[in-house]
């Protein structure tokens, strides 16, 4: 094993896995992780614990991680490349998995200038790749970045990164996320999936390199609440593309939550019969409280007792 | 080249509130090239203070100059006498050649009147783009001759992130995605096989600016 995370153990027994977020509260109010971990609690293998996502400032992911381990659930703690260089990002590696923490996805981050401190400096030591590269010397080499260093101790942590196949140049992405895997990924988390053919594309790339071969590919979804957040990050999110067709079908919906749910269901049923795709990730932006049903409901409960 | 963009009048009406006579020194060099401190904004600038000095009742006395380099020594001392006769410089150059003055002539305060910018090239007329970010170790022979450190916000070596979207970046959606040209370029050079190459994190420690100020010795020109 090369974490031993319940996340690791999942795959490894040939589960589909079910990881989902939670967002750290702006601020230190440990009520709101409480909250959403109450929300998740038996139906998600592990939640991510994003850092800082948007560049808003937020609880660290750390320090989250290890509130979300003490209230009985498994973190993957998200580490960006944004605000820290090596050293820091290595120092915190150590703390980490002294907490406990036991999974990590490995990310570039948001811009600083889409959050609330754009005066910021940005820092970019090192990309994604490179990160994903660093935390896999100091667990398998366990050296520090370079190769000299002896690390006291174990870094076990699985390591984890984020492939977006609708970002552009497609041609490009399977690539990149190869690039990852020979860096030392063991799962990718994907960008939410509205657009299943360009998925199912990206996918196919992803068996011809052989990627899904080293790397466990878990597919992003996250439910649409209604026909105007569907416009919305259409418009205006880069990097994410939502068919008219689904935008029409919650434009006509009764309730456009209830349709999104039932969207969401059947996407997860979707993903789960490509070749290559061993879990989903779900995102359920500050919607926390609707992981339980969508899990049920896409018959992903109960989750495998893997200990 | 260096690439500057002139400082807001007002500002510089405020540097210059102490004193009656100056020195308005431009440069002939890339201050010139990009209209921010060449011998024509040097004659417009000295107009425009003249006169708002003078409707402000306290007129100021500009003398004008052009030297070829302000950041070369010896067009620096040329500049000596014409320093000695006033109480300030205004300097249209970039930031070198501003400090070039500050080596030479200790006791005269020398002011910026531009903001420098970026190491860039003219795109087309009246339009000037980042290309470098002098580094210290150029990797454009692996990135197809497009510079991510220069041109990439978040300054990625082995790829475009989530938000490269119609060959665009998310954060300036109106600047070329550094990430898309490297990957048109390859494909069009038949390198894309190169792009599959991890790219090792950079050694920006000892060999960008964050060692400190960098200079560059070469013994067999000294004299």
């Amino acid at each position: 094993m090369k974490s031993g995370s319940n996340l690791e153990k999942v795959f490894e027994q040939g589960h589909f896995a079910v990881t989902s977020e939670l967002g750290p509260p702006k601020g230190n109010d440990v009520g709101v992780i409480r909250k959403k971990v109450d929300f998740l609690r038996g139906f998600v293998d592990a939640v991510n614990v994003t850092d800082n996502q948007t560049a808003i400032v937020r609880m660290s992911s750390i320090a989250t991680s290890a509130f979300v381990i003490q209230m009985g659930m498994e973190p993957v703690m998200q580490m960006v490349t944004r605000d820290r260089n090596r050293i820091a990002m290595q120092s915190d590696l150590f703390g980490a998995t002294a907490l406990g923490i036991k999974n990590i996805v490995c990310l570039t981050g948001d811009h600083h200038t889409f959050g609330n401190q754009v005066h910021a400096k940005n820092v970019h030591d090192l990309d994604s790749v490179q990160l994903i590269h660093m935390v896999k010397t100091m667990r398998d080499e366990k050296t520090l970045m370079g190769g000299e260093e002896k690390i006291e101790g174990e870094i076990g942590m699985f390591i984890g990164g984020a492939a977006n196949p609708f970002a552009d140049p497609f041609e490009f992405r399977a690539l990149r996320t190869a690039k990852k895997a020979a860096a030392g990924v063991d799962f990718i988390q994907t960008q939410c999936i509205y657009d299943m053919v360009r998925f199912k594309e990206w996918m196919k790339m992803i068996r011809d390199l052989g990627v899904h071969e080293k790397v466990h590919i878990m597919a992003g979804i996250t439910p649409l609440k209604s026909a105007g957040m569907a416009r919305y990050m259409a418009k205006n999110v880069a990097g994410i593309t939502i068919p008219d067709a689904l935008i029409d079908r919650m434009a006509k919906a009764a309730k456009g939550s209830e349709e999104g749910i039932k969207i969401c269901v059947e996407q997860i049923q979707e993903v789960r019969e490509i070749e290559g795709v061993h879990g989903v990730h779900l995102m359920a932006i500050e919607w926390e409280q609707m992981i339980g049903r969508i899990t049920e409901s896409a018959g992903l409960l109960p989750r495998p007792k893997v200990d | 080249m260096i690439k500057a963009e002139q400082k807001p009048i007002e500002e510089i009406l405020e540097y210059l509130a102490p004193h009656d006579h100056i020195l308005l020194s431009g440069c002939g060099a890339c201050v010139t090239v990009c209209h921010a401190g060449g011998e024509k904004e040097v004659a417009l600038l000295a107009s425009a203070l003249r006169m708002a000095r003078q409707s402000a009742g306290r007129p100021l006395e500009i003398l004008e100059v052009t030297p070829a380099r302000q950041c070369e020594p010896e067009f620096a001392q040329e500049l000596t006498d014409t320093i000695g006769r006033v109480q300030a410089v205004l300097s249209l150059s970039c930031g070198v050649g501003v400090q070039t003055l500050t080596r030479h002539f200790p006791v005269t305060p020398i002011y910026p009147g531009v903001n420098t910018a970026f190491l860039g090239e003219t795109v087309e007329h009246g339009l000037w783009a980042e290309r470098c970010q002098a580094c210290g170790n150029c990797i454009l022979e692996k990135t197809a001759g497009v510079c991510p450190i220069a041109r990439c916000a978040k300054q990625l070596l082995n790829g475009p992130c989530g938000g490269s979207s119609n060959g665009k970046c998310e954060i300036k959606r109106e600047t070329d995605c550094a990430w898309q040209l490297i990957y048109d370029r390859s494909k069009s050079l038949g390198q894309l096989h190169r792009l599959t190459e991890i790219i090792p994190a950079k050694q920006w420690g000892t060999q960008s600016r964050d060692s400190g100020p960098r200079s560059i010795a070469r013994e067999d020109l000294k004299v």
